[in-house]
């Protein structure tokens, strides 16, 4: 077995006992991204010379018996909407195409003070819109079990990266299901915390009351171990909590007595596919074998959750996109006629159609004469959704249910057809509006061999507990250590 | 005609805070260094949040109180949004529906009618400022410039009801605005500076066949300077009145327009008129959380607002007994000279006399030393310690004024001086009032037997001779009261 196939924790034991050096097992992965990475296209920039001498610097630590953070040489790759000072964060846009920002978001800070070694930005959807990663103006980002097929999105390129052993860990962000359902249709676990428990300072905004960065990994552990360097408060961000974070990677291991897992019923109805359902029915009976109680829960708002988060999220991203204008940074058109002009040519020549498509159901719902019926009236619905889930985790501990209706789909199938792409989110949608936390976990293999996930929910800054129910489910299961061969 | 004149202002007023209102980075005039004092907030570089300055939020609602406003216990940011070159963000981050404050009041008095009018005031609101475009003016047609020293900078918008009735009065009202504001230390005002900038709204109510008739609401932007409000809504009026009288236009009937104001030309001049009324599409930010204010943080923030203007003016007349020029003098020199007298007062225990002094020697010497109050050398207790002896008789006017003098010119360094070398300056001086009559007696006799010619003119009438005589004898008793010394000579020569 090579290195690039263990586990988060099996690396953190070797680096430990000395079996491999950071240098080693960075290069293992950099030469793993050498060789795959042409069929995948996670990538959208490596940065190999320097995640090798940060490599080096932390064996020379090690070496001189320092303390070291507790991702200490562990490849970590992230989403290409995480600034990183001197690096160049693109949002797959051609507007940001040569933006290379001043500063360090807040995580990278963070796990640069964990010592990981940061390999490189992986592709998305253009500023994270898009279930697919087809969106994205700069690369194809491919599924690492069907070259065919989408990686889902929009953080696509970490979820392969991770499917592929590209990198054993890596960082996306959650807007409407951007970590959980690229890491069900690549087979991988994928995480999106508590709104607030991570600092989304440094996180180029979506929609803002929605965003969430969170961790991907090969296993439960690994992301437990990424959560703990990622989360913590920061003042940087109004939105961010200030609670202390638990030792999620300690307690991980720990599985939860009398666990109440709830059911909803409506996930099964209409629009999922049989091969999705039977595995998902499958692993609630995993948790009733380990003697876990199975409740049904009714989510009776979760219907509106697709239409209100498209009215929330497009009007917050019409605003957070206002910027991009070319006067200060990004593209800049190079023929105009006059101010509005350069505006408007920049703007036309920066995005891509989804973008311009949110853009516009943004700027129409926030309209005068039309925010009463659109925007406000979808805030009200959202507050009735988290009230469904308050009551829910009143008798629950975990909301189990699809991460998505199906496997992964092809490239270029629903590319025309943006409505059956929204679609793809109705899962995962609810825990943003919510603010809830949500993991994705490997749970079966369609019979085309494509990976299916399980999507568990808990109430708000109970991350700890879903670990702890993701990892009780995991170690019934070998789902997760299945590595695409390609 | 029979019309009344009908003006609203909105003020804007940069506060006086360190940092900026959601960033670190430093809140100061600074157009010499275009786009130092920015960082990544803003500069709206992507991915970067705003963080509010409570103390921008706290010196907006001690300028609410003060300007008698209701404090919203619950606010909250909303998003602004237009496009311009000087706002990064293309949003401004704004309050919309649920302002800080709202409902107040300020009372002007008007010198020209005697009355006091009462200027309601809609609303005060919390915003950040934009950057400055800077245009080539040369006419070659360079490229515009942006200089984003300036966003962030923490922004109360003020927006009054159309109370105010003349062109004066708007003067007034932001005279009297700038002043309380200073006195509250929560803006220094400087128009020139741009950290007070106001736009009025203008029309006419005209009377006619009974009926009210509005005229069309005319906006003049950017005023930054008193006469230039005065003057700009004067002409303004002027332009409106012949308009009904040539061409009646009612309000509604033609699109609110939006004029400039040319200083030079002391003329208005149309801005580009908006095709359509602009949709900000405001809505809530949803970076920064709603902010709550409880009553204990009213109250522990009123606790800090200074007596303002206006009360002190009419303190000083009613329990001081200053004439309303003396008490307005005072009061316009801002707080701390305010203080100052105040402190004089209180040690000597005369308002009168404080107010000379203060008014007279200690503003001369400010000005011919280009010191501000608090530079001053000679302190308040210090001053109102000269001052105790004059009031008690111990010293006489003229002797306060060379003890005053001296005090100066010992602190020519810079030192302060304390209290105690009052005593030495008159001892060393012999300033001491000559309280010994029998004293003086014997130097007026002896004066009088050196130049019993003089004495002589005096007694048969020629009273413009009594100067010299005084004067010797104030040579030879420094400490004594020339006043009184006229008299003892009379009483002698013609008692
Ligand atoms: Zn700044």
């Amino acid at each position: 077995m090579s290195i690039s196939e263990l586990t988060t924790a099996e690396l953190q034991s070797g680096l430990q006992a000395g079996t491999f050096s950071a240098v080693e097992l960075t290069q293992s992965y950099l030469d793993a991204i050498s060789r795959r990475e042409e069929s995948v296209g996670a990538f959208l920039t490596v940065c190999g010379e320097s995640a090798l001498s940060q490599a080096a610097a932390v064996d020379a630590r090690r070496q001189s018996g320092e303390q070291l953070g507790t991702l200490a040489g562990i490849p970590v790759a992230l989403k290409d909407n995480i600034c990183t000072a001197g690096t160049k964060t693109t949002c797959a846009s051609r507007m940001l195409e040569n933006f290379v920002p001043p500063y360090d978001a807040h995580i990278v800070t963070r796990l640069k003070a964990a010592d990981a070694v940061l390999v490189g930005k992986t592709n998305l959807d253009e500023y994270a819109m898009g279930s697919s990663t087809e969106n994205s103006a700069l690369g194809k980002t491919r599924n690492p079990w069907d070259l065919q097929r989408t990686p889902g999105g929009s953080s696509g390129g970490s979820a392969a990266s991770v499917a592929a052993r590209l990198t054993p860990l890596s960082v996306g962000s959650d807007t409407g299901g951007s970590i959980r359902q690229p890491a069900s249709f690549c087979g991988v676990v994928g995480m999106k915390p508590t709104y607030g428990r991570v600092s989304r300072y440094g996180l180029v905004a979506f929609a803002s009351s929605l965003d969430q960065i969170g961790p991907f990994a090969t296993d439960v552990t690994g992301a437990a171990s990424l959560l703990e360097v990622l989360a913590g408060h920061d003042e940087r961000d109004s939105t961010s909590v200030n609670r202390p974070v638990p030792e999620y990677s300690r307690s991980v291991e720990q599985p939860l007595e009398g666990l109440r897992v709830g059911v909803v019923q409506e996930h099964f109805a209409e629009g999922i596919d049989e091969e999705v359902a039977s595995s998902i029915r499958a692993a609630i009976e995993v948790y009733r074998s380990l003697g876990a109680e199975i409740v049904d829960v009714a989510l009776p708002h979760s219907k509106y959750g697709v239409a209100v988060y498209y009215l929330i999220a497009s009007s917050e991203a019409s605003s957070n996109l206002a910027r991009y204008d070319g006067v200060h940074y990004g593209h800049r058109a190079s023929e105009f006629e006059n101010m509005v002009d350069m505006y408007a040519a920049s703007r036309a020549e920066g995005f891509g159609d989804e973008v311009k498509r949110r853009i516009m159901l943004g700027v129409y719902a926030l309209s005068e004469g039309y925010s009463d019926q659109y925007y406000l009236k979808a805030l009200k619905v959202r507050r009735l959704i988290r009230n469904d889930f308050d009551a829910a985790f009143k008798n629950v501990d975990v909301i189990a249910g699809p991460t998505c209706p199906t496997p992964a789909f092809k490239i270029g199938e629903l590319v025309d057809d943006p409505l059956q792409m929204y679609l793809a989110d109705v899962y995962t949608i609810s825990a943003n509006l919510a603010g809830i936390p949500g993991i994705s976990v490997p749970a079966g293999f369609s019979p085309a061999g494509l990976p299916i996930g399980l999507q568990l929910l808990a109430a708000p800054f109970e991350e700890e507990k879903l670990l702890r129910a993701a990892r009780m489910f995991e170690r019934e299961t070998d789902f997760h250590t299945k590595v695409p061969q390609f | 005609m029979d019309y009344t004149t009908i003006i609203g202002l909105e003020v804007h007023v940069q506060l006086l805070t360190k940092s900026k209102i959601f960033c670190g980075c430093a809140n100061l005039f600074n157009p010499d260094n275009p786009n130092v004092q920015t960082c990544p907030v803003c500069l709206g570089l992507p991915g970067s949040l705003p963080v509010m300055n409570r103390k921008a939020f706290q010196l907006s609602v001690k300028t609410g109180l003060a300007l008698n406003c209701d404090i919203a216990s619950f606010t909250k940011w909303d998003r602004k949004q237009y496009y311009y070159p000087d706002l990064p963000k293309a949003y401004q981050i704004s309050q919309f529906d649920l302002p800080f404050s709202a409902d107040g009041w300020v009372d002007i008095e008007v010198p020209s009618t005697g009355e006091t009018r009462r200027v309601r005031l809609i609303r005060a609101h919390l915003e950040e400022d934009a950057g400055k475009n800077i245009h080539d003016e040369s006419g070659r047609g360079a490229d515009s410039r942006v200089d984003l020293n300036r966003t962030g900078t923490p922004l109360l918008e003020i927006v009054t009801q159309p109370d105010i009735r003349s062109a004066e009065e708007a003067r007034i009202f932001l005279e009297d605005l700038r002043l309380m504001l200073r006195y509250l230390a929560v803006s220094d005002c400087e128009m020139q500076e741009g950290s007070l900038r106001c736009d009025a709204n203008v029309n006419l109510h005209v009377e006619e066949n009974g009926e009210t008739i509005p005229t069309p609401i005319v906006e003049i932007k950017n005023l930054n300077s008193f006469r230039g409000v005065e003057a700009a809504i004067e002409h303004e009026l002027k332009k409106q009145v012949k308009a009904w009288q040539t061409d009646p236009r009612r309000m509604g009937e033609v699109p609110k327009t939006t004029v400039g104001w040319d200083a030079n030309r002391n003329a208005t001049f149309e801005q580009r008129g908006k095709e359509e009324a602009a949709d900000y599409r405001y809505f809530p930010d949803p970076d920064l959380c709603p902010v709550t204010i409880t009553q204990e943080e009213v109250d522990e923030i009123r606790s800090t607002i200074c007596e303002l203007p206006g009360v002190r003016r009419t303190r000083y007349v009613s329990e001081l007994g200053l004439t309303p020029y003396d008490a307005g003098v005072i009061v316009d020199q801002g707080a701390e000279f305010a203080s100052y007298f105040d402190e004089v007062c209180v040690t000597c225990g005369d308002g009168k006399q404080a107010a000379n002094w203060v008014t007279q020697d200690v503003q001369r010497e400010l000005n011919e030393r280009k010191l501000e109050i608090g530079e001053f050398p000679v302190s308040a207790p210090v001053l109102g310690a000269v001052l105790k002896k004059v009031v008690d008789g111990e010293l006489t006017i003229k002797s306060g004024r060379e003890v005053f003098a001296t005090l100066l010119s010992d602190a020519g360094d810079g030192t302060r001086i304390s209290a105690e070398r009052i005593d030495a300056i008159i001892a060393d001086k012999g300033l001491g009032k000559e309280q010994d009559t029998g004293k003086i007696d014997a130097v007026i006799q002896a004066v009088l037997d050196r130049n019993a010619a003089v004495a002589e003119d005096v007694r048969n009438g020629r009273m413009q001779a009594v100067g010299p005589l005084i004067g010797q004898v104030m040579r030879e008793l420094k400490g004594a009261d020339a006043k009184d010394v006229r008299q003892m000579i009379l009483d002698k020569l013609q008692g």
